[in-house]
């Protein structure tokens, strides 16, 4: 009879305070050595009770506590709200607003992409590429400075259209950073996307397939990289996107397995591309007869009933589910969040692979802590 | 330093005479170990941090330090300051003696290898015939810190870290023992300085072109030599981004800049290393008719210079070796910091993978060949082949125009390759055959 020698598994607590988990979230992780045994995602330290905040607000005060429900696309979630509040009181969004709209949710894509991608990058270890982001980010947030007064929490996009027209010569600068900025991807794909050892780390490492994505409700990006193509913009078209040209970039298993950390590092970095497309079709497009905000009320009071509208942010589907009950505040406000969702899969994907390893699995999910907890 | 010491007693310099040989040599031990860890080392350590911070700036799109003092030059000094000042904080739960001891292995492994380098033609503190051992030694006594400090830190971050530091610099041992043996085959010396003098000023004297096995061991060396120090893409001890820090997570202070000096005075270390075995030292052109019309022919020494009075000439002797020294260093040094700021991190098994797959079967074929070459009849420097005897420390045997060509031709492949690589846009790899699902809402 043999007798193994008996070894004890340590528990390591990654998180609240570790400096890749990309705020404040807690892996309770069972290990033997590097080898994760088991990974419980903890999550809820970042909790602001901001859907309760939204039943206690007025309908458009709530705004700016979508800002911070996702803070690196604030655009994105200020719409998705305003869309589930526009559905809830009939109003009727101006053209010009629409492509505004359009145009400043694409831009803020790019930035929450560049985020997304250079901090994968980061966590991998290696610096530059998102110093390059970052870079190229700041002349977004040079644009929406002048579009809004702001930075990162824009609450730009309201019910009823957007916060300000744009300023003189503002479409112009937007196309001429498209200019700029379309040679930057292909810049960032020979500094860090095909690098061998970037490849090596990531290629085949945290296979999502297209079925356990979808049974783990993943949206987006994470989603589409396991190669499944699914686009709000396309396929439950809002706004003005049936009228826009754009192509939904997918995983293609282009280095290792379809569905690896690759594939949603690549993925981001194709949308980046269509996201110029669409923003450089919307410049063009934007009419100039129509105001850029519709005539609300100061203080809405929708009708009585309930709303549940998504929209295609840049971590994916983002739903605001909304009950009225005629009075100025909702009864029931529910953000779902692509980040919170992406959290489940951790204790399927990360058992038996390194520590090293679950670092670029947060990070390729580009997860936003305050979008888990709200 | 016992021949100086003979040399003060002999001329009966007063009061220095009065200690004996023995206590001379011992007062000028300390005086050089004194000027080597402050005077150079850490003055080297010091200005590599800034040259390490200016250049990621400048590889990240920003500007770098621009502060303090003519180009942020004394940031340096603020740095230091800094660090000084800061609080010393021992965790409570830490291995107290061990905590404190752990910065001073590290720093003392990074230094005790200055005293066997060869930093000109006279400056070296010993010149001792295991250099390339002691060397080896010296590194290891840098993981033993790294691993005093991970464990005594009593954090779990830090014993990881210290744990993949044992396998690291164990494993990467190897490569760099092995890369180094076709140079000591060749020069038939451990001493730095005898291979040094092995070489010449000129690239078809130096060992690294002396055949292709060289050109190999030299490869090896430079990046296993990355891997022994814990430079990126090496730096999985550190890794920030998993390991918080690593080993150094709980260190605070002065205690902490013991180990940032030392990880960069590592850095310049194995640069030095890599140019005295591999890329001739600090041989420089014309150095033969200097001598001949300096010193008459003979090597100079110091104790030779003082009596002869030719102390100046010594000195620029030196100092032009040592310039040439540099001006080899800096240019790796600089491919060093450029290659932590492009490069991403590899994994633990990926690391173990590099060096027993890659490195070290291609460091031992390195040594092979050049053992192979050292016996070909009429290639090696034993014209009749094997069995001729010992080597002598300055005959290498003749150069092949081949085997300088064929490198530099590699090289010049290689670096063109990258540069056209970074020019055209990426062709995509191998087209997919996996169609994607869609939506069918």
């Amino acid at each position: 009879m043999t007798t193994a020698l008996k070894t004890e598994e340590i528990t390591l607590n990654m998180g609240p305070q570790h400096p890749s988990t990309h705020g404040v979230i807690r892996f309770i992780l069972k290990t033997d050595g590097e080898i994760i045994y088991e990974c419980v995602p903890d999550v809820g330290y970042l909790h602001r009770s901001i859907e309760k905040i939204g039943e206690k607000v007025e309908w458009q005060s709530f705004i700016p506590y979508t800002d911070r429900v996702d803070y690196l696309a604030s655009m994105n979630s200020n719409w998705a709200y305003s869309l589930a509040v526009e559905r809830l009181a009939g109003i009727e969004v101006p053209r010009r607003a629409e492509f505004l709209r359009v145009i400043v949710g694409e831009l803020g894509r790019i930035t929450s992409h560049l985020i997304g991608a250079g901090a994968l990058a980061l966590d991998i270890g290696a610096a530059t590429p998102f110093t390059h982001a970052i870079r190229d980010r700041e002349m977004v947030n040079d644009l929406f400075e002048r579009i809004c007064g702001a930075r990162l929490t824009f609450s730009f996009v309201y019910p009823g259209g957007v916060a300000y027209d744009a300023p003189p010569g503002w479409i112009e600068d937007v196309l001429e950073f498209c200019d700029y900025f379309e040679p930057r991807i292909e810049q960032f794909n020979a500094l860090i996307t095909y690098n061998k050892i970037f490849v090596k780390r990531l290629a085949g490492v945290a296979v999502i397939d297209t079925e356990t994505a979808i049974d783990y409700g993943l949206v987006g990006p994470n989603l589409r990289a396991s190669g499944f193509r699914f686009d709000l913009r396309r396929d439950e078209p809002y706004s003005v996107y049936p009228e826009l040209d754009f192509d939904v970039p997918v995983g293609r298993g282009e280095v290792g397995v379809l569905g690896d950390c690759w594939d949603r590092f690549k993925c981001r970095v194709d949308e980046m591309k269509e996201s110029l497309k669409i923003v450089r079709q919307a410049c063009r497009m934007l009419p100039t007869d129509s105001a850029h905000k519709a005539k609300v009320k100061k203080i809405l009071k929708p009708p009585k009933g309930e709303v549940y509208v998504r929209s295609e942010s840049a971590r994916g589907e983002m739903g605001f589910y909304l009950i009225s009950d005629g009075t100025q505040n909702s009864v029931r406000t529910k953000i779902r969040t692509g980040s919170f969702s992406a959290m489940g899969v951790f204790p399927k994907v990360a058992r038996g692979m390194m520590i090293a390893d679950l670092i670029a699995v947060i990070a390729s999910l580009d997860i936003v802590a305050p979008e888990i907890d709200r | 330093m016992f021949e100086l010491a003979q040399y003060v007693v002999d001329k009966d310099f007063w009061p220095l005479s009065g200690l004996g040989v023995l206590g001379v040599s011992i007062l000028l031990m300390i005086a050089v170990s004194v000027f080597l860890m402050h005077g150079f080392f850490m003055p080297i350590a010091g200005v590599m941090t800034f040259v390490e911070r200016k250049i990621a700036g400048w590889t990240q799109a920003r500007i770098g330090p621009n502060r303090v003092g003519p180009f942020g030059l004394f940031v340096i000094l603020a740095d230091g300051i800094k660090l000084i000042l800061k609080e010393d904080i021992i965790p409570a739960a830490a291995d107290r003696p061990l905590f404190k001891m752990a910065p001073y292995a590290v720093l003392g492994g990074a230094f005790m290898t200055m005293v066997i380098i060869p930093l000109g033609p006279n400056l070296i503190p010993v010149d001792l015939d295991l250099g390339i051992l002691v060397y080896i030694a010296a590194g290891s006594f840098v993981t033993m810190g790294i691993v005093m400090s991970g464990w005594s830190s009593n954090n779990k971050w830090s014993t990881l870290g210290g744990a993949r530091s044992v396998a690291q610099i164990i494993s990467y041992e190897i490569p760099v023992g092995m890369a180094l043996l076709p140079a000591v085959i060749l020069t038939g010396s451990l001493s730095f300085q005898s291979m040094v003098l092995a070489q010449g000023w000129a690239p078809w004297q130096w060992t690294m072109f002396h055949n292709p096995g060289l050109f190999i061991a030299t490869f090896v060396y430079f990046v296993a030599a990355l891997a022994e120090i814990n430079r990126t893409p090496f730096d999985i001890p550190e890794a920030e981004s998993e390991l918080v820090s690593g080993y150094n997570t709980e260190y605070s202070g002065m205690r902490f800049g013991m180990f940032f000096v030392a990880e960069f005075g590592n850095v310049v270390v194995i640069s030095w290393i890599t140019v005295l075995v591999f890329m001739g030292g600090w041989h420089f052109p014309g150095e033969q008719a200097l001598v001949q019309n300096w010193f008459g022919g003979t090597w100079p020494t110091l104790v030779g210079a003082l009596e002869s009075g030719k102390a100046v000439q010594f000195g620029l002797f030196n100092l032009i070796g040592h310039a040439t020294l540099m001006a080899k260093t800096v240019p790796l040094i600089i491919l060093i910091v450029l290659l932590r700021w492009t490069l991403p991190r590899v994994r633990i098994d990926q690391l173990m993978d590099i060096s027993w797959k890659y490195l070290t079967p291609m460091g031992m074929g390195a040594t092979v060949m050049t053992a192979a070459y050292m016996i070909w009849p009429g290639w090696g420097p034993f014209p009749e082949g094997a069995g001729s005897g010992m080597a002598l420390p300055r005959d290498m045997g003749p150069m092949r125009v081949w085997s300088f060509l064929l490198p530099v031709a590699f090289m010049a492949f290689c670096v063109g390759h990258a540069l056209m690589a970074s020019r055209y846009p990426w062709k995509p790899g191998r087209p997919s055959k996996i169609k994607p699902a869609e939506a069918t809402s």
